[in-house]
């Protein structure tokens, strides 16, 4: 599965709502180091799929969720499972690493 | 498996370089570019203006990617893996990679370049993305008529200082000494701009926050303290080598930076070569690099001859 485009609109459906837990990546044109991570989250997107939906949302035409998360540097990525934020990772770290991470949050107990 | 004759760790100017040369020698070189660093530092650069050949400033991330496709192009392979560890003995090196892939070669060239240093200060990863940052251009925009500070007196530090002007009210950069490393056109920018003010012989020494950062101590040289509230702080205070990968198997000095003999990007491992900044702690520039790329191109096509 590819990653899913989010917007400030559907944030609360795609996210919140959401029965998978979703990976969200706040992340903008003129950031190098979203761009440097945007393969990475491509292929988790389908290597994880089972298990996790990897949303985009760009903060610059969606500053209000940006804002509710206090987002203050990009890439932030915020795990969600049952629409609750449970793992954040700042900045732009080696792929193994994220999903290193990821695994060790979707297993653990809820 | 296959044995590649080179194998490249790292994919900034020295990197690409050190591919397009031994591309262009027919050597098939890999250059594994790391999942999320392809294109190394200057992917957080906005306008390079100092790479002979641009007439008119080029944007980091433009400048990287043209060296990768001019790489590509002469048939380096290039791979989004991580390497994790090496084993550099004898003649066919094996390198691990994030993947758990494994890749084996006649020759390394490592060019892993620098990470960003961090202040070392209680409370600076809990605000790492709530307040501090390492990178004006991706974080900025959070900062829209704020006050905030930067700490350090290089280009870097000039470079994110002033770019930060375009969002925040106010920016006060921290040096520690009473002037400036920065080259003479970035210190005149810097501050030549009404936006910018600077702390002399001082260190940031604390942060002060609830679940974001509110505010900074500093504390100048003759020991007086004060309270600065800003909410963003700007850490460009030099880079440290990332050479952790090679630690224990090649030669480094007590920084970390690797050791090369002579002029040459050999270093102590037979078949092992350096170039960037992983070796280079006193120029540290795109073109620097670029050219040690080259060299240490040059210095493994001339070992894989000898073979």
């Amino acid at each position: 599965m590819a990653t899913l485009t989010i917007t400030d609109s559907t944030f609360s459906t795609e996210v919140l709502t959401s029965s998978t837990s979703v990976l969200v990546d706040f992340w903008a044109q003129w950031c190098g180091p979203c761009r440097q991570i945007a393969p990475a989250l491509e292929e988790i997107s389908t290597e994880m799929a089972d298990s996790l939906v990897v949303a985009k949302l760009n903060i610059d035409e969606n500053p209000q969720t940006a804002a509710q998360f206090g987002i203050t540097s990009i890439p932030t990525m915020i795990l969600f499972r049952q629409g609750s934020p449970v793992h954040t990772i700042v900045g732009a770290q080696p792929k193994h690493a994220i999903v290193q991470q990821l695994q060790t949050h979707l297993l653990s107990a809820h | 498996m296959t044995i590649h004759p080179v194998a490249i760790i790292g994919s900034g100017p020295a990197g690409y370089t050190a591919g397009l040369y031994t591309a262009r020698a027919n050597l098939s070189p890999v250059v594994i570019e790391g999942s999320v660093t392809s294109g190394g530092a200057l992917m957080n650069t906005t306008e390079v203006e100092n790479f002979p050949g641009f007439r008119e400033p080029i944007m980091g991330p433009e400048l990287m990617q043209a060296m990768r496709d001019q790489a590509e192009r002469f048939g380096a392979q290039l791979l989004s893996d991580d390497v994790v560890s090496t084993d550099l003995t004898g003649p066919t090196k094996t390198l691990t990679m994030g993947s758990g892939q494994t890749l084996q070669a006649a020759s390394i060239i490592l060019a892993m370049g620098s990470s960003y240093r961090e202040l070392g200060l209680p409370r600076e990863k809990e605000f790492s993305g709530r307040g501090v940052s390492w990178c004006a251009t991706c974080d900025g925009f959070f900062f829209r008529d704020q006050d905030i500070a930067v700490v350090g007196g290089g280009d870097s530090a000039m470079e994110e200082a002033t770019f930060l002007t375009k969002f925040a009210r106010s920016v006060t950069v921290i040096v520690r000494r009473d002037q400036l490393r920065a080259s003479h056109i970035m210190q005149q920018r810097a501050q030549s701009n009404p936006k910018i003010r600077f702390t002399w012989n001082a260190q940031v020494t604390a942060l002060q926050g609830d679940d974001r950062l509110s505010g900074i101590t500093v504390t100048t040289t003759s020991g007086e303290v004060t309270q600065i509230p800003v909410t963003g702080l700007f850490i460009a205070i030099g880079h440290d080598p990332r050479s952790a990968i090679v630690a224990g198997q090649v030669d480094r000095d007590s920084e970390g930076y690797i050791l090369v003999e002579g002029r040459s990007t050999r270093t102590n491992v037979s078949g092992v070569f350096a170039c960037g900044d992983v070796v280079d702690h006193t120029y540290r520039q795109a073109i620097t690099a670029a050219g040690s790329g080259c060299s240490a191109a040059l210095d493994a096509q001339r070992y894989l001859e000898q073979l």
